[in-house]
């Protein structure tokens, strides 16, 4: 099953990257692979089988509800390549979210 | 417009009060804190960290999902929502999708005299975003509020208008503080609104098109944002012209709705399951235990009040609104069915609806900051009660409580409001014509009402008319019981 053009477009543009018309074209054919593959999954037989979201077999990992030390600012924002008043400082977002 | 009718699901928010934060031991507490000073490599997404589940945060969120009637279920994942905004440094939000934590609810209240149940879709558990700062030609970014608790009710279409919507929202953050799972502080972004709106020829079976309304920032935003959206989307309806599929911004500086133009992609969230977060099995027990925590909650209480106290059910309604003021309430009842002179709940709640509830609002306190007890306060109602001071004496006798927190007897003393110490002598005045005229006192116990009036006139006497007669009668019938 190949992907479409305009496929790859979407999938590029939620995750955010600028591909040329050779690169969507070259993706087309290596995700459309890809799936392919995957694809062969399909073929098994799993009337049987139980729906699984995870493969170890563990459960219920929780914490207390405690308080710890958070980390010291200077050393967070150390890594950034671009601070402002104690911030994190990036490329105007325009649209807003909508957590 | 009555021809139309509105279909409206709200979607709330709210973050939940626990210490840490979900997924780390950041504390939770960002208001007031300097920027990015509540943040670690988990919250910030660093490569390579991991999440571990706060186990309050699933509790509140069980809990909530109790208390609105839900079923929850045994199994419960979390997902992954992607997410292309840098107020979530991830990339994805942890939130949860197939498998919410609780489903099948409702939330049922009176509005506008009628009976109302909205369904409960569903309540589940993700965490919050950092913060954004528009600067010019730059966002800035604070981390504290990522990865705070955020818990998600989402109703089912079942609202029919605003009025029953902004009902929906009084009743639900009533009950959350109820439980004590999050302020529920509107204001503070601690309970925020988003509406599904869709309008409909009244009758009509098939639902609208469904309009996405955000940006609704208190109750009264939300009830004109989707008042305004009722009437645009009638309109429109009405001239035969399509309703957009889309969301809309409330702009409370012009009253209106605007079309917030989003790409289309952006909501495709791709959900998938979080590799880093095994499972949860929710057992029955558990479930039970959490169960066992829920208090009484506001509706329960509103009719016992009715019941127990016969008091009306719009200030049944009015005193159980907050869980503290009840418990004032309560406390004050309770002490005032003891001692000499019996107050009623009625009385009880005049007083607190009334002048109490008159100074709260003055002084935009809460029942946290008053500072005298219930005791405080069936003690001044007692006062005047037995006519030692009127009832205008006794509304400014509260006011000084409730300023300097004094005991309404050193008020009363320091005011010259009242009579105290007459009080006190007349006590011994009245004890002494009782020594002195067993036969009237034997008569009156006996049944003979008249006798009173003998008593009352060797008081009189006594005081040389001073005594207040009204005040003498009461003390006398009361030191009388305490001989029968
Ligand atoms: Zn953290």
């Amino acid at each position: 099953m190949k992907l479409s053009r305009q496929e790859v477009e979407h999938i590029a543009e939620l995750a955010k990257l600028g591909l040329t018309d050779e690169e969507v074209e070259r993706y087309q054919d290596q995700l459309s692979s890809i799936l392919d593959y995957v694809e062969m999954l399909t073929k098994l037989d799993t009337k049987d089988a139980r729906p699984m979201a995870h493969v170890l077999p563990v459960s219920n990992v929780m914490r207390d509800d405690h308080v710890h030390a958070s980390f010291p600012r200077d050393e967070i924002l150390s890594n950034a390549p671009d601070t402002a008043d104690g911030c994190f400082r990036v490329p105007l977002v325009l649209e807003e979210s909508n957590s | 417009m009555a021809e139309y009718e509105a279909a409206i699901g709200l979607e709330v928010h709210a973050q939940l009060l626990t210490k840490s934060k979900m997924f780390c031991s950041c504390s939770a507490d960002y208001a007031g804190a300097e920027p990015n000073t509540r943040v670690c490599p988990v919250c910030l997404g660093m490569p390579g960290m991991l999440p571990v589940i706060n186990r309050k945060a699933v509790e509140f969120t069980i809990m909530t999902g109790m208390a609105l009637h839900c079923q929850i279920p045994a199994h419960t994942k979390w997902d992954r929502k992607n997410y292309p905004y840098p107020d979530l440094p991830k990339g994805y939000q942890i939130s949860q999708y197939d498998l919410p934590l609780a489903i099948n609810g409702y939330l049922a209240f009176d509005v506008e005299g009628e009976r109302k149940r909205v369904g409960i879709r569903r309540v589940h558990l993700e965490e919050d975003t950092g913060r954004l700062y528009h600067v010019e030609e730059a966002s800035l970014v604070d981390f504290n509020r990522s990865g705070v608790p955020l818990m998600e009710i989402v109703s089912e279409p079942d609202i029919r208008s605003p009025e029953e919507a902004r009902e929906y929202l009084v009743q639900l953050r009533m009950i959350l503080r109820y439980l004590g799972v999050s302020t529920a502080d509107m204001e503070a972004g601690a309970f925020r609104c988003d509406a599904n709106i869709s309008v409909r020829r009244q009758g009509e079976e098939v639902l609208g098109v469904p309009v996405e309304v955000k940006n609704m920032n208190s109750f009264r935003a939300v009830k004109l944002a989707l008042e305004y959206e009722l009437v645009r989307q009638s309109v429109l309806l009405t001239r035969g012209e399509p309703i957009e599929r889309e969301t809309r911004g409330w702009v409370s500086s012009e009253n209106r709705t605007v079309s917030q133009r989003s790409k289309e992609e952006a909501h495709d969230y791709r959900y998938f399951p979080e590799p880093d977060l095994p499972p949860l099995e929710v057992a029955p027990a558990w479930v039970a235990e959490i169960g066992e925590r829920i208090p009484e909650l506001p509706e329960a209480k509103r009719q016992r009040f009715v019941r127990d106290y016969e008091l009306s059910a719009y200030d049944a309604g009015v005193l159980t609104a907050d869980r503290d003021i009840a418990g004032f309430y309560e406390q004050a009842v309770e002490i005032g069915t003891v001692g000499e002179t019996e107050i009623t709940p009625k009385v009880i709640s005049n007083w607190v609806t009334g002048e109490l509830f008159r100074l709260m609002k003055e002084e935009n306190a809460g029942i946290e900051s008053v500072n005298f007890s219930p005791t405080a306060l069936v003690g001044l109602i007692r006062l005047v009660q037995q006519g030692l001071i009127n009832a205008n004496a006794g509304k400014s006798v509260l006011d000084e409580m409730f300023r300097t927190g004094q005991s309404p007897e050193q008020i009363v003393e320091a005011k010259g409001l009242a009579q105290i110490s007459e009080v006190h002598a007349l006590a011994s005045v009245i004890r002494q014509v009782l020594d002195d005229n067993p036969k009237p006192v034997r008569e009156y116990l006996e049944g003979k009402k008249q006798a009173l009036g003998f008593l009352v006139g060797q008081v009189m006497r006594a005081t040389r008319g001073k005594a207040n007669p009204k005040v003498v009668n009461r003390l006398l019938q009361e030191a009388l019981r305490e001989r029968s």
